[in-house]
């Protein structure tokens, strides 16, 4: 475990699985939806339901959801803030089948009307994993450079993701394929070992069958 | 590269003539391909984190559930009333490790060491210190100690409570703290390491049973326990006291008695304290649910 791990992070308390992953999971969905959401639904599951309240788990995923960091001084704040951005949060509890104990749905729309929803959990030290996106079953951590690729399901269209990514000598270090049904919508994600500029996610983007690229980078020190 | 045991610390501080912070500043910089520069000022950070925390507290704010909030103003008092049986410095690590525990239960930024739960520990000892003289470049090598010591008990057993009970938590706090303290009061790297087998020796087996399963009870006190155990178990190293055990084989042990412990005693709220009539009364009150 790294050195800053031991001593650190540096944190809004009070819990690393409960407050800081909880803040981490709110930004993962903001970055997933590529705005800031205008109306968030958040359902919570488990032990996020049961001591959310007294763990601060509520405030803590608004607060990421308006884009703070776990140690922003203002996350014991963020209904506030949410109201002032004109975010409209609705918090309620649900039972989620096979989930872990630090889960959390969440449903948000953008100012466009663009929707997604993607259920994620708090799996201790502040680390998070994404379980599905829009109802596909999906796995990645954000923990290193993460491309997430929704896709029509046809052939090719890996072929040409990798291509685009072989072409800036980019590194593939693990690779997920997920669908519910042939023919219909996939989700690729695609951890690297090298950071994907900008252009090269652009150019991704652009692609025929493909429906939304995001990019969740790593953070420069 | 990420040390696996204390052992292998001590023989590349002897091969390489240095003291046991340089050997994890070195490696976190192979490590992590950065700089010593860049180290430092993350260590910086995290230390001018620990003294604004413990800035901000305030004995008027309390936590959602209202059960901790004021004990750390109230051992201020107390030991700065000249009555404390421990004396002015123990008197000042009680108050800084209350008052630190309580800020983390009252969602304020405290610095995780190794865990949110155990964040009193490390700087309660530190704070006093510094005002006490001790210059910054000391205390943030006297970090370096206490995190390379946390880095083996990571890799040999576990920090989180929810793996290894509190004493993988308060527990390895306790002895990343003494080490840091025998470093600060010039002991050898033989008297750090004695130092971190004697502290974990000391808390071994102990549960982690948080009422309501909140960050507070026992939580914040058990705070105090690590504070106290680092304090001694320093004392006793720097008085050439040695562990007849091995640190090595001490982080294995408590391994060994985390992984045989109860899952109820594992953050679950459902054993110890938790599961006493008044912690399940609290936990009623609390949550608003009946059990």
């Amino acid at each position: 475990m790294n050195i800053f791990d031991i001593i650190g992070p540096i944190m809004v308390g009070p819990s690393s699985s409960h407050t800081a992953g909880a803040v981490k999971i709110g930004q993962m969905v903001r970055a997933l939806l590529d705005a800031q959401p205008k109306q968030a639904e958040i359902w919570l599951h488990g032990s996020f339901a049961e001591t959310g309240k007294g763990h601060g788990t509520e405030l803590a995923l608004v607060a990421g959801l308006l884009g703070m960091g776990p140690d922003d001084m203002r996350i014991p704040h963020s209904m506030k803030h949410a109201e002032e951005a004109g975010m409209e949060v609705v918090i309620d509890r649900m039972n989620i089948a096979d989930a872990h104990p630090n889960t959390a749905l969440i449903r948000v729309c953008d100012k466009d009307g663009d929707e997604l929803e993607v259920q994620a959990c708090s799996i201790g030290g502040g680390r998070i994993q994404v379980n599905k996106i829009d109802g596909l079953r999906v796995n990645c951590s954000g923990e290193v450079p993460t491309l997430i690729i929704r896709n029509s399901d046809r052939p090719g269209m890996v072929a040409e993701v990798t291509a685009a990514l072989a072409r800036h000598n980019i590194n593939i270090a693990q690779m997920m394929l997920f669908r519910n049904k042939k023919g219909e919508d996939a989700v690729m994600v695609v951890e690297t070992d090298q950071k994907i500029p900008s252009q090269e996610i652009a150019a991704i983007h652009d692609q025929d069958g493909i429906l939304r690229v995001t990019y969740i980078g790593q953070e420069d020190e | 590269m990420s040390w696996e045991s204390l052992n292998e610390i001590e023989i590349y501080c002897k091969e390489n003539g240095c003291e046991f912070w340089q050997a994890i500043l070195t490696g976190d910089v192979r490590e992590n391909e950065t700089t010593e520069e860049a180290s430092r000022k993350k260590m910086a950070a995290a230390w001018e984190a620990m003294l604004s925390a413990s800035e901000d507290y305030n004995p008027e704010n309390f936590s959602a559930s209202g059960l901790v909030g004021d004990d750390g103003e109230k051992m201020r008092a107390h030991a700065e009333s000249g009555r404390g049986l421990l004396g002015g410095f123990a008197g000042e690590v009680m108050t800084e490790a209350l008052k630190m525990g309580e800020c983390n239960a009252c969602m304020k930024r405290i610095v995780a060491a190794p865990t949110a739960g155990a964040c009193g520990v490390l700087p309660s000892v530190l704070i006093p210190l510094s005002r006490r003289g001790v210059s910054e470049g000391d205390i943030l090598n006297a970090m370096y100690v206490a995190a390379g010591i946390g880095q083996v008990i990571a890799e040999r057993a576990y920090i989180a409570g929810a793996s290894g009970g509190c004493q993988a938590e308060i527990g390895t706090a306790a002895a990343m703290t003494a080490g840091a303290l025998v470093y600060i009061k010039g002991g050898s790297t033989d008297m750090i390491v004695n130092s971190v087998a004697m502290a974990l020796k000391n808390m071994m087996g102990l549960v982690c049973d948080p009422v309501a399963g909140l960050v507070e009870v026992p939580c914040v006190k058990r705070n105090v326990a690590g504070a106290m155990t680092a304090l001694s178990s320093a004392d006793m190293a720097l008085a050439g006291i040695t562990s007849r055990i091995p640190a090595d084989e001490v982080i294995d042990a408590m391994k060994e008695v985390g992984d045989k412990m109860h899952p109820d005693f594992k953050e679950t709220a459902r054993g110890g304290v938790a599961n006493t009539k008044t912690g399940i009364r609290l936990k009623e009150e609390i949550l608003g649910v009946k059990m």
